[in-house]
């Protein structure tokens, strides 16, 4: 019976020294001790997050870059084909205008050998005239002095002269 | 290493003296009180129960012990001081002193019978209190300080011993029990009902010690803090669950109102037991390893002597278990009672319950 009977003053010491107890750790442990394992698993979550979000722009940022490299890519031989068409054009062009220019030259060349030509033909036939009048008239100086002659020649003239 | 084992082989050193120390008490007040001719194993009663003054050993005549301080509430005069060793002749025989004196059990009388007063005393019980209280200090208010000083440093030291413990009480047993909605109300409570059990359990176990959470008093105002928490944050629900139990055929609540009755009993028999459960178990490991002693003085045999050693080395270690199980038995059923106080039903979810029993 002396074992399960409370005693008074241990109950009122175990009270108040309880009260204490809890007052005191209260403050100067639990409090720290929960808020600190709190903040560190917190602190814990935010990195991971942290981590997940940052592989996941990595990621993204990657997909971009790939994006982005095979716009340039793209573009590159865009501008490539571009440039060899442009390339092409401008010798197709230049080799036409080549072939005008030549020809345009060609013809000029023909045309003015020809005035050349024609030129050269009208001096050599004024020349030609020239010296037939100058031989004509030496001859008719020579052969005048004979009328026979001189008719006969005449006459003959006048043959061609009709037949023309 | 070397260092390590010199170390182990110092603290069993140590630990084995203060074991012989203690065997040695135990065995010399047994043999004194047989030459008296007392029971041969009434040293275990004497050591289970609380005392005015802290007995170490008895050594022939001599009384080894620590004369602590009694204090005396008499209504209308106020407190008196006095010394445990005040009520004790050199023979350590109990004399009357200022008008009070130690009776055979260890209670404090008055020659006076008309005076009321109240005895509240430093006992041995409340001594080993102050004393498992400034350890449990030290302890937890230079652990608090560490993590207020650096709340995201990894940690070190006896800092990395408790906080598993800490973590195991908020995620095994306050986090399930409570509900994670209100349990953080209730930490503060658990961890320190915990730590207090546990520690006053273990320090129960050093020879010499007092058999604090041993004793009614003690696991009795536990258990009425307990009580009067769950009572304080009891819900309507709560309420309304023992007075007007839902679910429950109304002739069990009226005329004869049997359940709530039921249900009230239960209200008073969760603490009551919370009381009996740490009592019963401490008190009953202390009196085991006592009895394995008190086989060498009743056998009066050397061959006793590795029985009792080996026996009581393995209750001892098997001690050291039950101090933790006691301790984390009582917080986890206060955690239970508070998450039932505590809890918040759903309505709805009751009235489909009942649905569906009525279909």
């Amino acid at each position: 019976m002396e074992l399960i009977t409370p005693a008074f003053g241990l109950i009122f010491w175990q009270t108040l020294i309880f009260l204490v107890v809890l007052f005191i750790l209260g403050k100067f442990a639990w409090k720290p001790i929960l808020g600190a394992l709190k903040a560190r698993e917190e602190s814990i979550e935010a990195s991971l997050r942290m981590a997940e979000n940052a592989k996941e722009e990595m990621k993204n940022l990657k997909s971009e870059n790939e994006k982005l490299l095979a716009e340039a890519r793209a573009d590159r031989d865009k501008m490539l084909k571009e440039a060899s068409r442009l390339a092409e054009e401008i010798r197709e062009q230049a080799k036409h205008d080549a072939k005008t220019i030549g020809d345009k030259m060609i013809e000029e060349a023909r045309t003015s050998i020809e005035n050349e030509k024609n030129s050269a033909l009208g001096q050599i036939q004024d020349q030609v005239v020239e010296l037939s009048l100058q031989i004509t008239e030496k001859l008719l100086k020579k052969n005048l002095a004979d009328d026979k002659a001189q008719q006969g020649l005449v006459k003959d003239y006048m043959k061609d002269i009709k037949l023309n | 290493m070397n260092n390590f084992l010199s170390r182990n082989i110092f603290k069993s050193l140590f630990f084995s003296v203060i074991l012989s120390f203690f065997l040695l008490g135990a065995g010399t007040s047994a043999r004194a009180a047989d030459q008296e001719g007392g029971n041969k194993t009434d040293f275990i009663m004497h050591h289970i129960q609380d005392a005015h003054e802290w007995h170490f050993a008895t050594i022939g005549h001599t009384h080894i012990s620590i004369p602590l301080p009694v204090i005396i509430f008499e209504v209308g005069h106020g407190l008196r001081f006095y010394m445990s060793s005040d009520f004790v002749d050199e023979h350590h025989q109990g004399i009357e002193h200022d008008g009070y004196y130690i009776d055979a059990h260890g209670h404090l009388k008055s020659t006076d019978e008309s005076l009321t007063y109240y005895d509240i005393s430093i006992t041995k019980n409340v001594a080993s209190l102050f004393i498992s209280v400034m350890l449990l200090f030290g302890v937890f208010v230079t652990i608090g300080r560490r993590y207020k000083q650096d709340p995201l440093a990894a940690p070190k030291g006896i800092q990395s011993f408790f906080e598993p413990i800490v973590i195991f009480i908020r995620d095994e047993i306050a986090r399930p029990n409570i509900g994670e909605a209100k349990y953080e109300r209730f930490m503060p409570y658990l961890l320190s009902v915990f730590f207090f059990i546990w520690f006053n359990n273990l320090l129960g176990l050093l020879p010499g010690a007092a058999n604090l959470t041993g004793n009614i008093s003690v696991t009795l105002t536990l258990a009425l803090f307990t009580f009067v928490i769950t009572t304080f944050s009891g819900t309507k629900d709560y309420w309304k669950h023992i007075f007007n139990t839902p679910g429950v055929p109304w002739w069990l609540k009226f005329p004869l109102p049997l359940m709530p009755v039921v249900e009230f009993i239960g209200i008073l028999t969760k603490p009551f037991s919370l009381m009996v459960r740490l009592f019963a178990n401490i008190t009953a490991g202390h009196i085991i390893i006592m009895s394995l002693i008190a086989l060498v003085f009743i056998f009066e045999s050397v061959y006793m002597g590795p029985v009792s050693v080996l026996f009581g080395l393995f209750m001892n270690l098997v001690e050291l278990l039950v101090a933790f199980i006691q301790a984390f038995v009582f917080t986890l059923l206060s955690a239970i009672y508070f998450g039932l106080a505590a809890e918040e039903h759903h309505h709805e979810e009751h009235k489909e319950k009942l649905g569906k029993a009525s279909a």
